[in-house]
């Protein structure tokens, strides 16, 4: 495919000897949102972080664009250049503690790219006022609630000018009230037409935001699908099963008992 | 207590003090460097490096410093390596700090959640990027009790150095003492001095502790 951003080919990972990841062909386009979900522990983040190299990998290959960033050969030697290109948020946020808000904004691109300070300044700028967090930027993280938190860190994620974005469980750690917040985010940069690539346990979110859906278990592709498709008439087995997993009946009985109470 | 003596005797205790602080400061500045190089070998666990490294800490560590001492003052001018007694001094502290300085930053350094690198790396930042713009400046802050506990040990350890004949406030004290029989005079100035250098330090080190760790979580 000419406009994948991402190619993931048979990719295997293993920890010791368990295998985690076995056999994971994979392609993300321009523009284009995949959710991926999945039990805990199948192998999702893992996954999330073979792509941007923080992982080594036993098989297979994960390429940007033409480049391979990942093989059984090891992470490319080039791998910090493609890391600028391949941003990545965390689901503890992982914003450095000892840095304000906007100087975790700033590290990066004048660190790494040693872009203009002036010109990233502004832009630190113009992108913490549109989450909403222009006024907490001389703030340390720990004053920042978790919802905020996460904003800055895709705000830091998002100065870099990455082609995809890797969204590891970003809300998994929030309170139910703060998740909504983080989630306007992604949803608006998914109208923007950004590329990304996120791990989510929020079935309406994913459902709202995804182009495809892929359902991994046991370190396979068990259901790749668009998502009404997938919520709506999943093929597997597996993905309906993982999908009722999620709906609850009423609890039975639960009047009676309060009668005899 | 004869106060007239005393006041005889400060401007010899002075002197001593400059010598216990530029000795003492230097070799304290001096194990910082080889404590985070040293830390930094056994962090990455570099290869050889690490192992000596190790060993370097457990010699020093576990040796007093008065052996030290006379091993590079008395020892080493018989096998062709010859030092004045301040060289000696301040390499011996060095080489004792370094070792506590090591463990210091390397348990600080440990300390930091390996996620806190990769979500650095994960920016595109390089290895020595990270180390010095992430972990290390965490680790510090971490370390600052520890590495102030080792600055007022060492300025402690420096009173054996009289035993090589270096003229610090222990010396004076002693050297005192004998001439004039005056102990309790020349003991209540010794200690006074002690206080005079290591009450600051203690008090400064109060206060980095608490400025260190509002920067590192805001309260």
């Amino acid at each position: 495919m000419e406009d994948s951003i991402l190619k993931i080919d048979d990719l295997k990972k293993r920890y010791g000897k368990d295998t985690v990841l076995n056999g994971i062909t994979l392609s993300v386009s321009e523009g284009e949102v995949l959710v991926i979900l999945g039990p805990s522990g199948c192998g999702k983040s893992t996954l999330l972080r073979c792509l941007n190299g923080l992982e080594t990998i036993e098989g297979g290959s994960v390429r940007f664009k033409d480049e391979i960033v990942n093989d059984e050969n090891g992470v490319s030697s080039d791998i910090t250049e493609l890391r600028q290109k391949i941003g990545m948020v965390f689901q503890n946020y992982e914003l450095f503690p000892h840095l304000t808000v906007f100087q975790n904004v700033m590290l990066a691109p004048t660190t790494v790219c040693g872009r203009d300070k002036k010109e990233v300044e502004k832009e630190a700028l113009t992108l913490l006022e549109k989450v909403g967090l222009s006024e907490k930027k001389d703030f340390y993280p720990s004053k920042l609630s978790g919802g905020q938190k996460q904003r800055v860190a895709i705000v830091r994620a998002l100065i870099m000018h990455p082609e995809v974005l890797l969204f590891d469980e970003v809300t998994a750690a929030l309170d139910p009230e703060m998740v909504r917040e983080v989630l306007e985010v992604m949803l608006s940069l998914a109208e923007q037409g950004k590329t990304m690539v996120i791990v989510t346990h929020e079935m309406a979110f994913a459902r709202a935001v995804a182009d495809k859906v892929i359902l991994l278990d046991g370190g396979v592709i068990v259901e790749e699908a668009d998502p009404e498709t997938f919520f709506t008439h999943p093929k597997s087995e597996r993905a309906k099963a993982f999908l009722e997993g999620f709906s609850y009946e009423r609890v039975k009985g639960k009047k009676s008992i309060k009668k005899g109470a | 207590m004869d106060i007239q003596i005393m006041k005889e005797y400060l401007p010899l205790y002075i002197d001593a003090l400059w010598l216990t602080l530029k000795i003492g400061l230097l070799g304290i500045v001096l194990s910082l460097v080889v404590g985070v190089f040293t830390a930094l070998f056994r962090f990455y666990k570099i290869p050889v490096l690490d192992k000596l490294s190790g060993a370097y800490i457990e010699l020093f560590r576990n040796t007093p410093l008065l052996v030290q001492l006379f091993f590079l003052y008395f020892a080493l001018p018989r096998i062709g390596i010859k030092m004045d007694a301040a060289t000696c001094g301040v390499l011996g502290l060095t080489l004792l700090g370094g070792a506590y300085m090591a463990e210091s930053i390397r348990s600080s350094l440990e300390a930091i959640d390996k996620i806190q690198t990769d979500s650095a790396l994960a920016l595109g930042m390089n290895r020595r990027q990270v180390m010095t713009k992430v972990v290390l400046p965490q680790a510090i802050s971490i370390s600052i009790p520890s590495i102030v506990a080792n600055v007022i040990f060492l300025l402690k350890e420096t009173s054996v150095f009289s035993a090589i004949s270096l003229m610090d406030l222990m010396f004076t004290a002693k050297d005192l003492i004998g001439l004039y029989y005056k102990t309790v005079e020349a003991l209540a100035l010794l200690v006074i001095f002690y206080l005079i250098i290591l009450l600051p330090v203690s008090f400064l080190g109060d206060y980095t502790e608490r400025r260190l760790s509002y920067a590192r979580s805001g309260n």
